[in-house]
């Protein structure tokens, strides 16, 4: 147990001696036996497998697979699995508010509210994540291309400037482990070239990703790819 | 581009700053306020349906000042009661829509802080608001004036409630597509006691009897509601976005 919180507070300590050992030493997250079935069809059945630090973990399958519902579930907001999920060699649900700490995830909803502006919106996700700077809003809306946007209402913003507010909170997060659910959708092509290279830095730094998107990701080396539809068994 | 690892600003995020519980409450409430402010024509719904039920009753039933000073109390809170609850609906539904609900439940931060400062900014823009309008409708059911503070103190303590207790029927609801039935069939037999000791202290005031007993059960049905509600919307929410 006590191993186990040194473990947990070391990731910090990654970010400023790179990889560090310590950080290597275990899974974060790690999947077992899992079974999820929707609508009386099974989309996936004995899944397991683990995300390390330093790993990009890319969910693959055709539409309506189960990918989001998969990523879903390892964020925790869905229950309707059977299986176990561990986060740092703990059940997850026992640590659920470390874990959702250190999570990032995007989802297929971007999170951003159309009647408040880009600054509002990154304002309100410091303050759900008390880890983080709200002094580094600003600085966040300008590496996703969005100054001179701050003070516009989001439902004033292109589709795709409404998703670069919700990435903008990968440049604010301090998080080890991130979930997006296709974050390159809407995004123009500097744009993907551009959260590819933060990625590439994220995993640099110890810190791992589990994501799906229908884009080759070039940029980034070691991706490890889950495809979902030979695990539905058809 | 910065180089993340090598940001400075990275080692100030490394001294844990906490936004309290007080913080994100405050946060919280004024993020709700300034999105209903943006939303005005919602905002107005419920008291444009309080008055409308309230103008139309004397049309409907009869315009004679004796028989409408003797309905007055109930018409009031019934009005009252059905204007907070069309409102309910829309209480996590946007939040829901466009993902900012999955967002809040993977906050490390307590749940029930920020479902409770939601509710608060519900009940301001509509418990509230028809507290303050209400004298001014009564008298044109012609409610005795001595009725007016019992009216008033009974609106006041009675309405958050409602809020809180709707508020758990909205978080139940808010995955299914055409939530807003279901609502008022959980939500209105809860909803009878409020309105019982309402309409008792409204008429207790205007009898000229005490009206402390009332009052004082109001206000206990409202320590239960600020109590417990919060914990059961937060659980109903994990259960609809479970979903």
């Amino acid at each position: 147990m006590a191993r186990l919180k040194t473990v947990g507070q070391s990731w910090r300590n990654c970010s400023v001696t790179r990889v560090g050992s310590r950080c290597l030493s275990g899974a974060l997250l790690k999947v077992e036996n899992l079974f999820c079935e929707r609508d009386d069809r099974v989309l996936f059945d004995g899944l397991s497998f683990e995300v390390g630090s330093g790993e990009v973990v890319q969910i693959e399958g055709a539409n309506g697979s189960g990918k989001t519902t998969l990523l879903r579930i390892l964020s925790g907001l869905s229950r309707n699995y059977e299986g176990d999920l561990y986060w740092r060699g703990e059940p997850l649900a026992a640590v659920r508010e470390q874990f959702h700490r250190e999570l990032l995830y995007f989802g297929h909803q971007p999170g951003v509210k159309a009647l408040l502006t880009p600054e509002e919106n990154l304002r309100w996700y410091c303050a759900l994540h008390p880890s983080l700077d709200p002094a580094r809003v600003m600085e966040a809306l300008e590496q996703v291309g969005l100054r001179g946007f701050e003070d516009v209402p989001c439902h004033m913003l292109s589709a795709g400037q409404h998703r670069r507010v919700s990435l903008a909170r990968l440049y604010l997060s301090d998080a080890p482990l991130w979930i997006l659910d296709e974050p390159f959708t809407a995004i123009d092509k500097r744009g993907v070239a551009a959260k590819e290279a933060l990625i590439g830095r994220h995993i640099a730094r110890g810190g791992s990703v589990v994501l799906t998107t229908h884009q080759d990701l070039q940029s980034l080396g070691a991706v490890r790819a889950i495809n979902l539809d030979q695990q539905s068994g058809t | 581009m910065a180089d993340l690892s090598t940001n400075p600003a990275t080692d100030s995020r490394m001294e844990h700053r906490t936004l309290g519980a007080g913080g994100l409450f405050v946060a919280a409430l004024k993020r709700d306020l300034m999105l209903s402010l943006r939303r005005k024509s919602e905002l107005v719904n419920p008291l444009i349906f309080f008055l409308m039920v309230i103008t139309l009753f004397p049309l409907g039933v009869s315009p004679e000042p004796g028989f409408l000073a003797e309905l007055a109390p109930g018409v009031l809170w019934v009005a009252a009661l059905l204007a907070t609850l069309l409102s309910m609906d829309s209480l996590f539904r946007t939040d829901f829509d466009d993902g900012s609900l999955e967002q809040l439940l993977l906050s490390p931060q307590p749940l029930f802080v920020v479902v409770l400062a939601k509710v608060l900014a519900h009940w301001m823009l509509t418990g509230l608001a028809l507290t303050l309008v209400a004298p001014v409708i009564a008298v044109m059911l012609f409610l005795p004036a001595e009725g007016m503070l019992g009216l008033m103190l009974s609106l006041l303590l009675g309405t958050p409630t409602l809020s809180l207790v709707g508020a758990i029927g909205a978080a139940l609801t808010v995955g299914l597509r055409k939530g807003g039935v279901l609502i008022s069939l959980l939500v209105l037999p809860l909803y009878i006691p409020v309105l019982i000791f309402g309409t008792g202290a409204v008429q207790a005031a205007v009898t000229g009897l005490p009206l402390g007993g009332y009052l004082a059960l109001l206000g206990a049905l409202l320590a239960l509601g600020v109590t417990l509600a919060p914990l059961a919307i937060s659980a109903a929410l994990r259960i609809s976005v479970s979903g």
